[in-house]
């Protein structure tokens, strides 16, 4: 798991690239479930915030670790789930 | 071990950019949000510390008790915002959502900070990254919670003062110096001060914005929540989050751009709030239409007129989501298709308050997919429909935007409501829409103006075309 720091810029640069190759072909009537959807992958933070608690050695961290742990949850899970509540409208019409 | 992760990661990036890209068509948008969710399903599962250790595997600790606890709180909040939220509520939802993420980020950078005991830790590979996500991820968060209050109705109207805008150049230079200082001292005030500071910064910079460019604040807020997250991902080793931040932090960056662009203004001019001074450039026109007056009509004519029609085009904005009136919309909409009319909704870009806005309130409403038609696709019959029906939408169908160079809005893609052979313009009254600007299509001779709450005027219209 250990790469160099090059390696990870390197994968960086390329990230940027396709997310915006990725996304310049969505048309403006999905712009809403996109964003939300985009909102919900940036919840990836939950394992950000659960691997620092589970390191947390004061209680300061300990808080601190919690309350990343409590938004990135809803952050997540909310993300995904209001999303796919949108897009399920948008599926029932065409029936 | 360290190579199967690293293969793990690659397997849940697919996942990540596959899912993006399945959002981008209406047949696939539903699946693209599970493959994505997928993807954060098999790193909640195959989550690694940066020794490689498996988080699952070590000694069960008073820690994951609280990491536990946590989740399922968060997992809660998440699902009751989610299924509780009307879908007129949508844009709030996202931005709360948002802020919530860009304050986790903000958390764990600091978080990252506690643990660095000494100067010499603070290299620059480990500080620059963690000051970024401090500062990107606290701003991200207070400012989501500002625009949500926005679009909730608080303070609606943007809030300036004058020097506004040095001011906050003053404290992003005081945050600046902070974080160049701190890039080398390990200091707790200095630290604490930056939070601080970074909240601040978000509530001033969102302040300034009217309600009806949240949808560009949000999506822009989100794409920092991205960065800040990625940065997180740098200071933390993680190169899954480095890659979901980033993906998530260029294309809402992309996305910001695009909506900037559906309404020909420069994204610093939405952040800078040049907007609300755009009311003297369009000066000229208002004095052209000095002695015009707009011409009222009232409900019956207007349905009379509905009934008869052979080609309706609806342009719904704001107004709609306002009064909350999709549903009467979609009434109306299928008691003329029963008379034998062509309904057609005509959906800009901008329309409401984020790209899609108008999309999602209709489908919410049941109104059939094939039935609404994007600006591009419809301008060009425009001249055949008998009767266009502006509901609450003002800027999108202004006339300047194609006619009057002076006026702020010039350039920007309109849907042409004016080609119609009849325009009725429903409208609570003769207020100036979110960008202040007169607008020309009110005044035009093929131009009624229906005043009144959309939802009551349209109960009306429905009534008296199921009556005649």
């Amino acid at each position: 798991m250990e790469s160099s720091f090059a390696d990870v810029v390197f994968i960086f640069v390329l990230a940027i690239f396709v997310g915006i190759e990725v996304i310049s072909k969505v048309p403006s009537m999905l712009h809403t479930p996109l964003m939300s959807g985009t909102n919900a992958i940036h919840g990836i933070i939950l394992f950000g915030g659960i691997l620092v608690l589970a390191d947390a050695a004061s209680p300061l961290a300990q808080l601190l670790g919690f309350i990343a742990v409590v938004f990135g949850s809803a952050n997540v899970f909310g993300g995904f789930m209001v999303t796919d509540r949108m897009l399920q409208m948008f599926k029932k019409k065409k029936k | 071990m360290s190579s199967t992760i690293a293969y793990l990661i690659i397997g849940i990036s697919v996942l990540f950019i596959l899912g993006i890209k399945l959002l981008a068509s209406p047949k696939t948008a539903r699946l693209g949000n599970l493959v994505a969710a997928a993807g954060m399903l098999i790193a909640l599962i195959s989550l690694h510390q940066p020794n490689g250790d498996y988080v699952w595997s070590q000694g069960w600790t008073f820690n994951y008790t609280l990491i536990v606890i946590g989740t399922l709180i968060g997992l809660v909040i998440g699902a009751i915002g989610a299924y509780s939220v009307k879908m007129t509520a949508m844009p709030q939802m996202v931005a709360l959502f948002n802020g919530l993420g860009g304050g986790a980020a903000a958390l764990v950078a600091s978080l990252e900070f506690i643990t660095i005991k000494s100067d010499a830790g603070l290299t620059a590979v480990i500080a620059v990254p963690m000051l970024f996500a401090t500062l990107i991820g606290s701003l991200s968060f207070s400012g989501s919670v500002i625009a949500y209050l926005k679009l909730e109705g608080k303070f609606e109207k943007p809030m300036t003062f004058p020097g506004q805008n040095l001011f906050n150049g003053l404290i992003l230079l005081v945050i600046l110096g902070l974080a160049i200082f701190l890039g080398g001292h390990v200091n707790t005030p200095a630290f604490i001060g930056l939070f601080v500071l970074a909240l601040f910064f978000g509530v001033a910079m969102v302040m300034p914005i009217g309600g009806a460019d949240m949808p560009v604040v949000i999506s822009l807020l989100n794409s920092f929540t991205g960065l800040a997250v990625a940065a997180d991902g740098f200071a933390i080793h993680n190169n899954a989050m480095i890659v979901a931040g980033t993906l998530v932090g260029s294309s809402g960056t992309l996305l910001t751009l695009l909506m900037c662009h559906a309404m020909n203004r420069p994204v610093s001019n939405v952040l800078f709030g040049a907007f609300g001074s755009g009311g003297a450039a369009a000066g000229g026109a208002a004095g052209d239409l000095a002695g015009k007056t707009v011409k009222p009509i009232q409900a019956d004519e207007v349905a009379v007129l509905l009934a008869y029609a052979q080609q309706v085009v609806i342009v719904p904005g704001y107004g709609m989501a306002v009064a909350q009136a999709q549903h009467q919309v979609r009434e109306l909409s299928d008691e003329l298709g029963k008379r034998g009319v062509e309904v057609r909704f005509a959906i800009h870009p901008v329309a409401g308050r984020m790209p899609g806005h108008m999309n999602v309130l209709l489908a919410e409403a049941n109104v059939p997919y094939d039935q609404l038609c994007e600006m591009e696709a419809i301008n060009p019959t425009m001249d055949r429909v008998d009767v266009c029906l502006v509901i609450g939408a003002n800027d999108v169908v202004n006339p300047a935007a194609r006619e009057d160079k002076s006026s702020p809005i010039y350039g920007m893609p309109i849907i042409d409501a004016d080609h119609a052979k009849t325009v009725i313009v429903m409208k609570r009254s003769m207020a100036a829409g979110f960008a202040g600007i007169e607008n020309l299509l009110f005044y035009k001779d093929n131009t009624r103006m229906l005043f009144g709450d959309a939802k009551a005027s349209l109960n009306a219209l429905v009534a008296q075309v199921k009556a005649s």
